[in-house]
Formats: structure tokens, sequence, C-alpha cells
């Protein structure tokens, strides 16, 4: 009977192993870490508070910080607009909905590295799709990647295009989840589509929108592969994303210290909006 | 005519989302010198972007590595999750509450605080350059424990407890009993840790320097950015598509499922 008792220790013991050894340890030596410098080579050297001064001093810092901020105040609209007009879309009463569905999925699936490589040639300046339309329809060229001011939209624009097939699907199941009788009602009152888009849809489908905003915003702090491979988080810094500048410092100059504060203020950043962002949904439902 | 506009729209729509990757196919079988950026049908086909491709970097090699990396990986995330996700629903024992709020406290933890921390243990483990530091982290998922869990609770009693009266040990319920009726969560989980492993590039970038052990995506990131493809656009598209096309065509063969599993990670909230 002894031993009975101990099975679901056993079967729960490689988690627990691994948990302790890649994150409640991870975790407490990160929290150690922001009082040391360190390039991992020679002993590690206490510097009391030197890092989080040195933090609220960075001009790097809160300059990927305020990139982030333009990340996520383009992509988060567009990405929830888009995605609420095709879901609507692909909820009507129309052919070949399997094959739409698997074409704005596509993106999703690919490598980030993929996308990043075929949105660098869209771009290009001289030759890349968009100049050549604008050009084309009479309009001046955009510096799509080469403008620090039109560099983290370009990236945002295109985060869009690469994950809005998923919010799409959420949508969508957001959407059926809507009793029919109820816009039955509202055809009875006479309401407009717009009315029962704003009145019936908007309302019934928060949940959805709410973890479209949160993946969203995690997404923005994550933004690292787009950034190193299509500007290297220039020009002027200007596309330099959270993620990109903690790896540059961790493993461009070594600075194990300052790298991993970094890391726990954006984490914890990270946490504290998405407890705001959940707070203002709910008071608005 | 309403209709009419509206599905032009949204013909217009799909080939926004599928015009790139059709261009890449096509661009990456062009010659060099006659890839513009908006052909689509070249005069000539040559598979000379992919051959001299191969002769700068290992991609066949990173392939494999990919492979290696990524099925082991999808194996312990299915062996290990469905042993901690049948010991929360099924077992009754100390502990069994904080465990669960364990889980669900990683859930909610951004990998930011623990990247450093975690490579720092890949140096002092001599994992860097080595499989291992690719698979071990990997190897836990708390995503997958919350899925069997779910799942499990919904598989009767009286299978798990007529096998006990057979005499089965717990190990043999969970892979010999619960796995064979619990395809999907299987197939989802499966599907959704294959996919993630097989798109990393972040970790693979800092724990991987050796060319011979990179993974595939790492490979042409580094390909990419570095100078080797850099005045050749053909080898790099060449690479990009080598790179896309083995979950495009697992995409095509289990789109139905690969579409649900993705839609279920957005719904763990």
């Amino acid at each position: 009977m002894k031993t009975k008792k101990l099975i679901p220790y056993f079967l729960v013991a490689p988690y627990i192993a691994h948990f302790l050894l890649f994150v409640a340890f991870p975790v407490v030596f990160s929290v150690i870490l922001t009082f040391h410098q360190w390039n991992i080579i020679s002993p590690m050297k206490y510097i009391g508070l030197a890092n989080y001064t040195r933090l609220f001093q960075d001009k790097f810092f809160s300059q990927s910080l305020a990139n982030t901020l333009i990340f996520l105040a383009i992509h988060i609209p567009l990405q929830i607009i888009i995605a609420l007009l095709l879901a609507e879309a692909l909820n009507q009463k129309i052919k070949f909905r399997g094959f739409f569905r698997a074409a704005f999925f596509l993106p999703v699936i690919v490598s980030g590295v993929v996308v990043t490589i075929l949105w660098q040639q869209l771009y290009g300046f001289d030759t890349g799709l968009f100049n050549k339309i604008l050009t084309a329809l009479g309009l001046g060229r955009i510096g799509w990647l080469v403008d620090p001011s039109w560099a983290m939209p370009s990236i945002a624009i295109m985060a869009t295009w690469k994950n809005v097939g998923l919010y799409i699907i959420l949508f969508l199941v957001g959407l059926q989840t809507v009793p029919a009788h109820y816009y039955e009602a509202a055809d009875l009152e006479g309401a407009t589509h717009w009315q029962k888009f704003f009145r019936i849809t908007l309302p019934m489908i928060n949940p959805t929108i709410f973890m479209v905003v949160v993946l969203s915003t995690i997404g923005g702090f994550s933004l690292f592969i787009e950034p190193y491979v299509m500007t290297g988080g220039g020009p002027l810094n200007s596309t330099l994303s959270a993620v990109l500048y903690i790896y540059k410092q961790g493993f461009f100059y070594y600075h194990m210290g300052y790298s991993a504060t970094l890391g726990l203020f954006f984490a914890l950043l990270i946490l504290s909006v998405v407890a705001i962002q959940k707070k203002f949904i709910e008071k608005d439902k | 005519m309403k209709k009419l506009i509206f599905y032009i729209l949204l013909i217009a729509g799909a080939s926004i989302f599928l015009y790139p990757f059709i261009w890449m196919l096509t661009a990456s079988l062009t010659p060099e010198n006659q890839i513009g950026n908006l052909t689509f049908f070249p005069t000539k086909l040559t598979f000379s972007s992919y051959s001299q491709m191969l002769g700068k970097i290992p991609i066949g090699r990173a392939f494999v590595n990919s492979i290696i990396v990524s099925s082991a990986v999808t194996l312990g995330v299915l062996v290990f999750g469905s042993m901690v996700g049948y010991a929360l629903s099924r077992l009754e024992f100390k502990g069994r509450n904080l465990i669960f709020y364990i889980i669900i406290f990683t859930m909610t933890l951004p990998f930011q605080i623990t990247l450093i921390p975690q490579y720092i243990i890949m140096v002092k483990f001599g994992w860097v350059d080595t499989y291992w530091a690719l698979i071990v982290p990997y190897l836990m998922n708390a995503f997958g424990i919350i899925m069997f869990r779910q799942y499990f609770k919904s598989i009767s009693q009286d299978l798990i407890d007529a096998a006990r009266l057979d005499g089965c040990g717990e190990i043999k319920i969970i892979f010999k009993i619960l796995w064979p009726n619990s395809i999907p969560a299987l197939v989802t989980i499966g599907i959704i840790t294959f996919m993630a492993s097989w798109n990393e590039v972040l970790w693979p970038l800092i724990v991987i320097r050796d060319s011979q052990l990179m993974t595939m995506p790492q490979l042409v990131t580094l390909f990419a950015v570095g100078g080797a493809a850099e005045s050749q656009l053909g080898v790099k598209l060449a690479a990009a598509t080598m790179l896309a096309l083995p979950i495009v065509f697992a995409y095509l063969l289990f789109q139905r499922y690969f579409i649900q599993s993705m839609a279920s990670t957005g719904l763990k909230e």
C-alpha cells in the first residue's frame, strides 16, 4: 500500500525537477543577477542598485519601451479590426469558406524568419512591391524600413499580417457563440446592421477581444526575430525591441547582470499591463 | 451584385495572404538576374539558386537537426505531460493543488525573466553547442499538462477501474488505456508543440554556435542576416522556401487539426 501512495509523486517528479531547475531557480537567480555585474567568465561582482539606476538613465531602454508602445498602438487596433472584419465575412454563408480560412491562416504556421525575409522584399525601397504600387499610382515612395518614423509601423503591419489568421479563428469561435435569436429579436425591432454589431456582437465577444489584446501585448513585448532580421534594430534604433535589447546586452556585450535587469523589468511590465487591460475590459463589460 | 463585390473583396483579401508565398516559390526557381519583384511567371525555371544555397550552408544537416529536436521535444511533452495530467486529474495526493498552481504560474510567467539565467545554466552544464540545450528546457510544457488534465477528466472512470482490476499499473493505464482514448488531445498538443519547436529561433541563436548543430530557422536566419546571401536574393528565397516547405506540407495534410489546435492555444486564458 505504501508504494501506491508514492505513485502520484513519481508521476509528477520529473515535472517538479524541471520546474525547479528551469523556472524557479532562474527566477530567483535573475533577481540576484540584477544586483551584480557579470560577464560569465570572471567572478560575479556585487554592485548594489547600479543596474537599476542605469536602467532609468539608459536612453536605449526608454527607446525600446517607446518602440514597443508604438508597435502596440498600431498592431492591436489593426489586428482587432481586420480580424473582426474577416471573421464576420467568414461567418456569412459563403462558398469555399474552408479555402479562405486556410489562406488567412497560412502565415500563422510559417516561421517568422520566412515571413520577415519575404516582407523585406515587399518593403524594398526601389524594387519592393509596395513602392512599385505607390509609384504606379503617382504617389511618392515610402522608406518603409529605412525611414525611422516608418520602420516600426512597417514591422507592426507585417506582424498583423502574420498573426491575424489566428485571431480570425478566435473571433469566428466567439461569433458563433452569439445566440441567433438575439439577432432575430433585433431584426423584429428594426435594428440596422451596425446597431446589431455594436449592441449585440461586440458586447458578446468581449472576452475574445480581451484575449486578442493580451496575446498581442505579449507578442509586442516578445518581438525579436522581425527587427533582428529586417533592420537589426535600426534605423537610429527605431525598431530596437525589448527582447532585441535584452539579447544585445546579454549576448553581444555579455552584460549578464544588466540584461537580467532588463528582462525582469519587462516581465513585470508585461504582467502589470495585462492586469490593467483585464481590469479595463472587465469594467467595460 | 452585392454578393459579387463581397467575393471579389474576399478573393483580394486571400491573395494578400497567399501572394508572398507563391512569389517566394517562383522567384526561388527563377534565374537570379530575372527576379524582378513582381514577376510571377519566369520565362525559365532553374534550380541554380537551390544548388548554390546547398553549397553555402548545411541545410540538409539543419533539417535533420530540426527533426531530431522537434520530435524529441514533442515526445517529451506528450509523455511527461500525460503523466502529470493524469496525476492531477485522477489521483488524490497531498500537494496536488500546489502543483496545479505552479503550472498556472509558469504559464503566465513571461520568458524575458528566465532567458538569461537559463542560458547561464546551459553554460554551467556544458550544454552550449549540444542537442541537450535545444531539447531539455522544452521537455515540459504547462499548456500541454493542463490540456491533458482537462481531457483525461472527460474519460470514464469505469475504464480506469476495469484496467486496475485487470492488474494494470498506473503507467500502463496512462499509455495503454488513456492514450488510445485521447487521440484528439495527443494530436492537438503534438501539433502545437512540434510547430513551436520547429519555428523557435531565439533560443537556438543563443545556445548554438556550431553550424553543424543549428536548427533550420536559425541557419536560415543567420544566412539572411549575415553576408553569405546578401547579394543574391534567389539564394535567400531558396533557403526560406526550404524552411517553410515542411510545415506548409504538414499544414496541407492536417489543415483542420492545425487550425483547431492553434485556436485552442488562444482559448487557454
